[in-house]
C-alpha cells in the first residue's frame, strides 16, 4: 500500500512516481477538453487562459512542469533497470542523479514560468 | 536486503495482454520523453500562456501539419500511458465490482478523450481560413 514504509530512496522514488503520474493524468483530461473548446467554444477558452497566465496558474504550471520532469527522468530510471538489470545495484545513484538533472534544469525553468508574473 | 528498487513493475511472464501492456507503457514513455517535454517547453518557455488565445493557436501553433500531427502522437501516446498508468493504480487499490465499474469509467474517459483531441486537431481550421 502506499503509505507502508519499505524504505528509503526505492520506495521514493515509487511513491513519488505513482503521485505525479495520477496529477499529470488529471491536467491532460483537463487539458484535451480545454484545448477542445478552441474550436467549440473560443471565448471560453480564452477566459480559462487568464486562469493559467495568472499568478496561481502559473505557480500550478510549475508543480505540473515538476510533476511531469520528474517523472520523466524517473521513468527513463526504471527502462534502464529494466533493460539494463546491472543497473539496479546502483538504483540510488540513478535516483540523486535525476535529482541533479531535476534541479538544474527546473530552477532556471521555473523562473521563465513565473517571472511574467512580476512584470519581468 | 533486496537490491531490486520498487519503482519498476517486473515483467508479466508467458503471453497475452499484461507482458503487452508492460512493454507499451515502457515504449509510449520513451516517446513521451521526447514528445511531451518538447510540447511543455515550447508552450512555457519559448511562448507564455499569456499570448495563447483561440486565436494563436489556429494562426500559429497549429497553422502547420507538422505540430498537429506532432500534437495528436503526443495526444495517441498519453491516453495509452496515463491510461494503462491508472490502470495498474486502480488494480493495485481496488477488488471486486468497484474495480470492473472504475475500469470501465476510466476506458469510457479515454475514448472520450481520444474523440474531443482527435475532433479539435483535425477539424480546427487552418490560420487564414478564419
Amino acid at each position: 500500500m502506499l503509505l507502508r514504509y519499505r524504505g528509503s530512496e526505492g520506495m521514493l522514488a515509487w511513491a513519488f512516481h505513482r503521485i505525479s503520474g495520477i496529477g499529470i493524468w488529471a491536467f491532460v483530461v483537463l487539458h484535451v477538453i480545454d484545448i477542445y473548446l478552441v474550436g467549440g467554444n473560443p471565448e471560453a477558452y480564452d477566459e480559462i487562459l487568464q486562469i493559467y497566465a495568472s499568478l496561481p496558474g502559473r505557480i500550478l504550471e510549475i508543480v505540473l512542469g515538476g510533476a511531469l520532469f520528474y517523472h520523466a527522468l524517473n521513468g527513463m530510471r526504471i527502462i534502464v533497470m529494466d533493460f539494463w538489470p546491472a543497473m539496479t545495484v546502483h538504483h540510488k545513484r540513478l535516483w540523486y542523479i535525476n535529482w541533479v538533472i531535476f534541479l538544474v534544469v527546473g530552477i532556471p525553468g521555473a523562473w521563465i514560468i513565473i517571472k511574467p508574473a512580476f512584470g519581468m | 536486503m533486496a537490491l531490486w528498487s520498487r519503482s519498476g513493475r517486473v515483467r508479466p511472464q508467458g503471453g497475452g495482454f499484461e507482458p503487452f501492456a508492460w512493454y507499451l507503457i515502457r515504449i509510449t514513455g520513451l516517446a513521451l520523453f521526447v514528445l511531451a517535454l518538447t510540447h511543455f517547453s515550447i508552450l512555457h518557455f519559448i511562448f507564455d500562456p499569456a499570448e495563447q488565445t483561440a486565436e494563436f493557436i489556429t494562426q500559429e501553433r497549429w497553422n502547420q501539419v507538422f505540430w498537429r500531427g506532432f500534437d495528436w502522437l503526443l495526444l495517441m501516446m498519453v491516453i495509452f500511458h496515463s491510461f494503462l498508468g491508472m490502470r495498474t493504480i486502480v488494480r493495485d487499490y481496488v477488488r471486486g465490482g468497484a474495480r470492473t465499474a472504475l475500469l470501465m469509467g476510466l476506458y469510457s474517459l479515454a475514448a472520450i478523450l481520444f474523440v474531443l483531441g482527435t475532433i479539435v486537431v483535425m477539424t480546427l481550421p487552418m490560420g487564414g481560413e478564419r
